[in-house]
């Protein structure tokens, strides 16, 4: 494996083109080549001072590959940083040597001709070589003014895990043997700062805030965020524990996505051909109550306005033009009114269900398309946040969820939790070290509340929730 | 005995073979390099090379449905200027790129150089696991016919088991690091792990159950005590067991942690709260507590890179130093945290080989590698005779912390209702959650059972996924909240 600077001046499309073609010289069937360019920086400033400067730049290319006969295809997946010739060889060689080893798959290999397709990318708006433009020194100066406006914000704060800013930009190009050939751009920057609190006891608690686009202009201010990172930080302390009880549950944005994106998790294609979902069998059934709509959606594309008057579109944070198939990405009402509408469906687990993708492959450099969504949102309803506590007499406002206990063949969940306490409708004290328990599939039905606050900070957006009937369980 | 120096010495040049050989590296690029690297005044610069090949092959549905194989290469440089790194990494190592990449590194520094190239020495290496020759490929057929057993042994387990996966992933990570104070140090690390995955029907309920485990190993290691149907059955176990398990209970209670895999307990209470850069940066719960009390006097908590064969042993840490045996809490009383070549320097404290990195596009870190609890005296018997209501945990899925505050969880997978000094029901996984600076404290007996997890552990810290382990005897805490919705 030797080493040398030609891949760097080949081109990454002729590249995977040629990846495709040789597979197919080697008698394979089908072919299919990813190939990944991207540019990284990364700054990390705590208490003033750089701590972290990362700069660079890789490139990849994954190959799968088929042989079809009468009983179906036998596959294998290889992937490489080595761009050379040598290396291109290898990974052509190895995955046709692995393909031999597997078994034929009657539901394995490409999508059909005719499914094949991309939106136009330009018209997504997912690239702004602004990112790429913003100088170093400036990138460091927007973390540190972050971070000083979240440290001169309260005597309290008088320490921080640091401020960091991200800019990255990355190219990705799909080719295969049923002509399919397709590439995107996409751009991202961002900042955010994790303070840290502590009271007269000595007791600390940290949070964060940040702020990511596409684009420079799209970023907020570093002081508005450093400002935010700190109040929440702030309200965390002096947190307490709280009896064992059930109550109402109010899940606010930043929680809630993680709740109610278990309802795409539960949709996922894999999952519901192997019986491992709590939505097995369910399509067409009442899976929530009928106030729960989800949608995701690969091509959504935002108006944005600016400070000068004018507008700017962008596309969102789950936007692309294609799947990790090769097919055009899609909007898919999920849940609607409470029925399971739709599957989060690539190629393959659409064969074993005897249905139609429904374009949400995911593909990484090696293996196999996963599942993966674009963007997703529950349908707002029409109470503020404010409205939605004003009744509770007792309950949690969940800051935090902490660890994995979500079971999604069974639905139950169980996970630990921060957060407020609810009083006679207010947000009267923080409180920690207790967990929340139900089952998704009572959780689903028991959402009494949606508020009107959908805000997209990332590729998913869920407003605030309340659920009733959890357990809480504390001291 | 006499011959092993020797035989250590050899496999030492071995590994730094592969990249003057295979990647024409030279000693004369190294100290190009570091030069580079250095010349805006950095204190201290290292090079950390890669080459990891893995491969990954599963068979679900009875049919070998996956096969895939990845190579990844490339070099990471970094320049340290006191509490300043400057990072970047190439996947191209010609020397034009590697030079580029250690200009780039070298200006988080600004000024004139000051500091030189030492000659370098190399660090001596043990032979913690075995040395594997090429990549694997000559043994394709051999792993699959480990996850064929491994399908054949879960369907025979129950016909009520109706879905099973099994793969087996291993990969071999070949290292150099050459650094600006002399360091130099070489390695072959091979990582493999069986993984096997089920589901459960019955008329009314679906459960699934999941069971793996490996290590620093060759693939004879499977042909053992921990063969394919061993890992088999026990998924296949779980996963029925889990068709009757009933509510887990909600609250404060008696906790009796198994043997084993809860020790990830420990890796979260206060494995990472130990971690010398929080410490550092007096942003853990722990910082400051070195010599006080923080649990009982039944507790003694090592952390311990030197294990022959585990997940989480290294024969040198990712910044080229030895790894060792860390006391963290002695007899309840904390001692020391683990810390790489930043945190001691900055700290004036002992550095414990805990630098470590997922690849070489990451910088390194104080990690964890096997985190375990020592034995106490106690029998398991009398120690779940002695609750009156309470868990027996024996098995958990992942954990998490929040190290400033202290908070962490951890969600068991088996666990059963203790009653009156007997185990009963199985319940339902739930999460745990506790503090870190006082769970232990409430730590009243310690068994004398102590194992290590089966090698199925990765740990997740900035975004950096590293193999480690856990492990403690059977373990019964006084208080503990149980996340469950029963009574």
């Amino acid at each position: 494996m030797a080493i040398t600077t030609e891949a760097h001046s080949a081109d990454l499309l002729l590249l995977a083109e040629e990846a495709v073609e040789r597979a197919l010289s080697l008698g394979a069937t089908d072919a299919e080549a990813v190939a990944i360019e991207s540019e990284e920086f990364g700054v990390n400033v705590r208490l003033g001072q750089v701590e972290q400067l990362t700069e660079s730049g890789s490139r990849a290319i994954g190959l799968r590959v088929f042989f079809a006969d009468d009983a179906g295809s036998r596959t294998a997946s290889t992937s490489t940083s080595d761009l050379s010739q040598q290396g291109l060889t290898h990974i052509i060689e190895s995955a046709v040597a692995l393909a031999r080893v597997t078994g034929p798959d009657p539901f394995a290999g490409l999508p059909e001709r005719e499914s094949f397709g991309s939106n136009d990318p330009f018209a997504q708006h997912l690239y702004f070589n602004d990112v790429d433009a913003i100088p170093a020194a400036e990138r460091i100066e927007m973390a540190r003014r972050c971070e000083a406006a979240a440290l001169s914000f309260d005597t309290r704060i008088q320490n921080s895990s640091g401020a960091d800013f991200d800019a990255s930009s990355s190219r990705r190009i799909m080719v295969n043997s049923r002509g399919f050939s397709g590439e995107y751009r996409r751009s991202y920057c961002g900042f955010s700062v994790t303070p840290i609190a502590q009271d007269a006891s000595g007791a600390m608690q940290r949070d964060f805030w940040y702020s990511s686009a596409r684009t420079a202009k799209l970023l907020d201010s570093p002081e508005v965020v450093g400002r935010i990172a700190a109040e929440r930080t702030l309200r965390r302390l002096g947190a307490r524990r709280v009896a064992t009880q059930r109550c109402p549950v109010v899940f606010p944005a930043e929680t809630a996505r993680g709740l109610m994106g278990n309802l795409l998790a539960a949709a996922d294609g894999d999952s519901i051909y192997r019986n491992a979902s709590m939505f097995s069998g369910k399509l067409g059934e009442q899976v929530a109550g009928d106030n729960i709509t989800m949608i995701d959606d690969g091509t959504m594309v935002f108006d944005h306005a600016l400070a000068d008057g004018t507008s700017i579109r962008v596309g969102g944070f789950g936007t692309a033009p294609f799947d990790g198939d090769g097919l055009p990405t899609r909007r898919t009402v999920v849940i609607e009114r409470g029925v399971l509408k739709s599957l989060m469906l690539n190629t393959y687990t659409a064969r074993k269900l005897s249905m139609q993708s429904t374009g949400k492959a995911s593909r990484g450099l090696a293996g196999a398309p996963g599942i993966g969504g674009g963007n997703y949102f529950l349908e707002p309803g029409a109470a503020t946040p404010e409205q939605i506590i004003a009744d509770i007499p007792n309950g949690l406002y969940v800051l935090q969820t902490m660890g994995h206990g979500v079971n999604l063949v069974t639905g139950d969940y169980s996970v630990g939790a921060s957060g407020l306490w609810i009083e006679n409708g207010e947000l009267a004290y923080p409180v920690e070290q207790i967990t929340i328990a139900g089952n998704l599939k009572d959780i689903f039905r028991n959402v009494v509340a949606i508020g009107n606050d959908l805000e997209f900070r990332g590729s998913g957006a869920v407003p605030t929730v309340r659920v009733e009937g959890m357990t809480i369980a504390g001291s | 005995m006499a011959a092993a120096p020797n035989l250590l010495h050899s496999e030492t040049l071995d590994h730094k073979r592969y990249f003057f050989t295979h990647l024409g590296l030279t000693d004369r690029l190294l100290e190009r390099c570091l030069g580079e690297a250095l010349s805006a005044g950095g204190e201290f610069a290292d090079l950390y090379f890669e080459a990891v090949t893995s491969m990954s092959l599963g068979m679900d549905e009875g049919i070998v449905k996956t096969a895939a194989q990845g190579i990844s290469v490339g070099c990471g440089i970094r320049v340290l200027s006191g509490e300043r790194t400057g990072f970047a990494y190439t996947d191209d190592l010609s020397p034009e790129r590697l030079l580029k990449a250690a200009r780039t590194a070298a200006l988080i520094a600004n000024g004139p150089q000051t500091q030189r190239v030492q000659g370098f020495t190399e660090t001596k290496t043990p032979s913690l696991y075995p040395v594997a020759g090429a990549a694997a490929d000559a043994e394709v057929g051999a792993k699959l016919k480990l996850i064929e057993r491994a399908n054949k042994a879960a369907r025979d387990f129950d016909p009520r088991i109706t879905q099973v996966r099994a793969s087996i992933n291993d990969e071999l990570r070949r290292i150099l690091i050459a650094a600006s104070d002399g360091t130099f140090a070489s390695d072959t690390q091979p990582l493999a792990r069986l993984n096997v995955s089920v589901i459960a029907k019955d008329a009314v309920n679906t459960a699934r159950g999941t069971s793996g485990g490996g290590g620093r190993v060759t693939l004879d290691f499977f042909t053992g005590e921990k063969s394919p149907e061993h890992f088999a059955r026990e998924a296949a176990r779980t996963a029925i067991l889990q068709l009757g398990a009933i509510a887990a209970p909600a609250g404060e209670m008696e906790v009796v942690l198994g043997p084993g895999w809860p020790g990830v307990l420990l890796h979260e209470a206060v494995g990472h709260g130990l971690e010398a850069d929080f410490n550092r940066k007096k942003t853990s719960a722990f910082a400051g507590l070195i010599g006080q009390q923080v649990a009982s006097s039944k507790v003694t908590v090592v952390d311990n890179g030197t294990m022959p064969g585990r997940r989480g042993s290294l024969n040198v840490d990712d910044e080229g130093n030895a790894t060792q045996e860390t006391v963290l809490i002695e007899k309840g009383i904390l001692r020391g945290y683990l810390s790489d070549k930043l945190s001691s320097r900055l700290m004036n404290m002992p550095n414990t080989g805990s630098g470590r990195r997922e690849s070489y596009q990451a910088i390194p870190m104080p990690r964890m590698t096997n985190t375990y609890m020592l034995n106490g005296e106690d029998l398991p018997s009398d120690i779940i005779k002695s609750v009156k209501r309470g868990l027996y945990a024996v098995n958990f899925g992942g954990g998490q912390v929040d190290i400033t505050s202290g908070k962490f969880v951890f969600t068991a997978s088996e666990a059963y209702l203790i009653e009156d000094g007997v185990v009963t029901a199985p319940v339902k996984g739930a999460t745990l959650i506790g503090n870190g600076p006082e769970a232990l404290k409430y730590v009243s007996m310690v068994g004398n059972d102590l194992a290590l997890d089966e090698g199925i552990g990765t740990c997740g810290k900035a975004g950096q996924s590293v193999p480690v382990g856990v492990g403690m005897p059977t373990t019964k805490l006084d208080r503990m909240t149980v996340g469950g919705t029963g009574h």
